[in-house]
């Protein structure tokens, strides 16, 4: 009896561990739903991209549809080149444009659509064309700081 | 003269620390090297590994909630007080997920856990040796090392990692009662700050890894002090005491070692 009753705890024990563990995999952390083959390629040009990161949210309408695969320099252009990961069940207008934007004034910063009017859909390895860079908040100030300058 | 004879006893008795030190590794490293291709013979004995699973870790499990409850609580007392003054209150939740996960929950844990359970391991283990009981096994032609050592090594291995991860939660709930319920932050985003911050496969699998090797380490140097043990009451003591020190010297030492590996990316 005294036996069946330490088994028994010890299993509650292992349940209690491994319950611990999906909690921290699944409520703290973001395993990532977009598995591979879910999500087609759209890529997009910035001028500046300020902090974005790869893995960071791509939302319409603060609504999140995919996440950002990649960020690269376009040799030529100088451009920052950022790979749109984008969930297959969404589409989107050829002529939708992408912004970075940030959540709140340290935030993080993500790339948010905003759907065009176009017939034709974006399609994998399609361009964003119409782009929005981030904001950088020192440039903000130094312009500011330079208008001020120039009404005195 | 006298000065000299001095300094020579210095320097012999520094060459017997090192010599009696390096031994000791030695020791160690033959007595694990017996323990664990005795692996199988253990596992045909499972009963004797639950057994010390409630020993090491469900009777751990009190101190282990108690305080991961409270690290988390002061974690979200003292990061709101902090957070507030740059109007990020609303990182808190990825403050203290961030810090319980990658290094409070595993360090603490296995702290805690070479006090609680290594040092009763040890002087189990030291007294079944000054009582001669492992001598009495061994005239029976039973392997003390497979009946008593290793059910013990392996249970404290498997429990470490699973308190880890209790304390954690325990550790995030904690926090996040004391975050929503006293300091009045959104539930919404205490938990989304959370999820967007904390990755699976760097911070939890990280934290995970970092505790399955200090619940290795603590569960060998305790099996082993108590086993290496002076066979009286004097040496039962002071190998209880060097389990407790040695463990939280090894893993604060590896602690680092290991966070400068996967900060640079493993």
């Amino acid at each position: 009896m005294q036996m069946k009753s330490m088994e028994f705890t010890v299993g509650l024990f292992v349940v209690a561990g491994l319950l611990a563990l999906a909690m921290l995999a699944l409520k703290v952390g973001n395993i990532h739903v977009l598995g591979a083959g879910q999500t087609y390629a759209v890529t997009a040009d910035f001028n500046n991209i300020g902090s974005l990161k790869s893995k960071a949210p791509v939302t319409v309408a603060g609504v999140r549809v995919g996440e950002v695969a990649a960020i690269t320099v376009d040799p030529i252009t100088y451009r920052a080149v950022v790979t749109l990961d984008i969930l297959k069940k969404y589409r989107f207008p050829r002529d939708s444009s992408a912004s970075i934007v940030t959540a709140g004034l340290l935030g993080e910063q993500y790339v948010s659509l905003s759907p065009g009017g176009s017939r034709h859909d974006l399609k994998n390895g399609g361009k964003i064309r119409i782009t929005q860079s981030a904001i950088v908040l020192e440039q903000i100030i130094s312009q500011l700081l330079y208008s001020k300058a120039g009404h005195s | 003269m006298s000065a000299i004879t001095r300094v020579t006893a210095g320097i012999q008795h520094l060459g017997r620390r090192v010599i009696d030190g390096t031994s000791r590794l030695g020791r160690a490293t033959l007595f694990l090297a017996r323990l664990v291709p005795g692996l199988g013979a253990v596992l045909l004995r499972a009963r004797l590994i639950v057994q010390q699973l409630y020993m090491t870790g469900v009777l751990t499990l009190v101190i282990i909630l108690v305080s991961g409850a409270f690290v988390g609580m002061i974690l979200a007392l003292e990061g709101y007080n902090t957070l507030v003054k740059y109007d990020a209150q609303s990182s808190l939740g990825l403050l203290v997920a961030l810090s319980l996960t990658r290094e409070l929950g595993p360090v603490l844990t296995a702290l805690l856990f070479a006090g609680r359970a290594g040092s009763a391991l040890t002087a189990e283990i030291g007294l079944m040796k000054a009582t001669e009981q492992l001598a009495g096994m061994e005239m029976m032609a039973v392997d003390p090392l497979v009946r008593v050592v290793a059910p013990r090594f392996w249970a404290g291995w498997i429990a470490v990692p699973l308190l880890a991860m209790i304390f954690t939660a325990v550790g995030i709930l904690g926090a996040y009662v004391v975050a929503v319920g006293a300091l009045g932050l959104d539930g919404g985003v205490f938990w989304s700050q959370m999820q967007s911050g904390v990755s699976v496969t760097n911070d939890v699998m990280g934290g995970l890894i970092k505790s399955a090797v200090f619940g290795f380490v603590i569960s060998w140097i305790a099996v082993f002090e108590g086993y290496d043990a002076k066979p009286t009451s004097e040496g039962v003591s002071r190998a209880t005491t060097r389990t407790v020190v040695s463990s939280s010297l090894a893993i604060l030492g590896l602690d680092f070692i290991m966070t400068a590996f996967m900060l640079r990316g493993l």
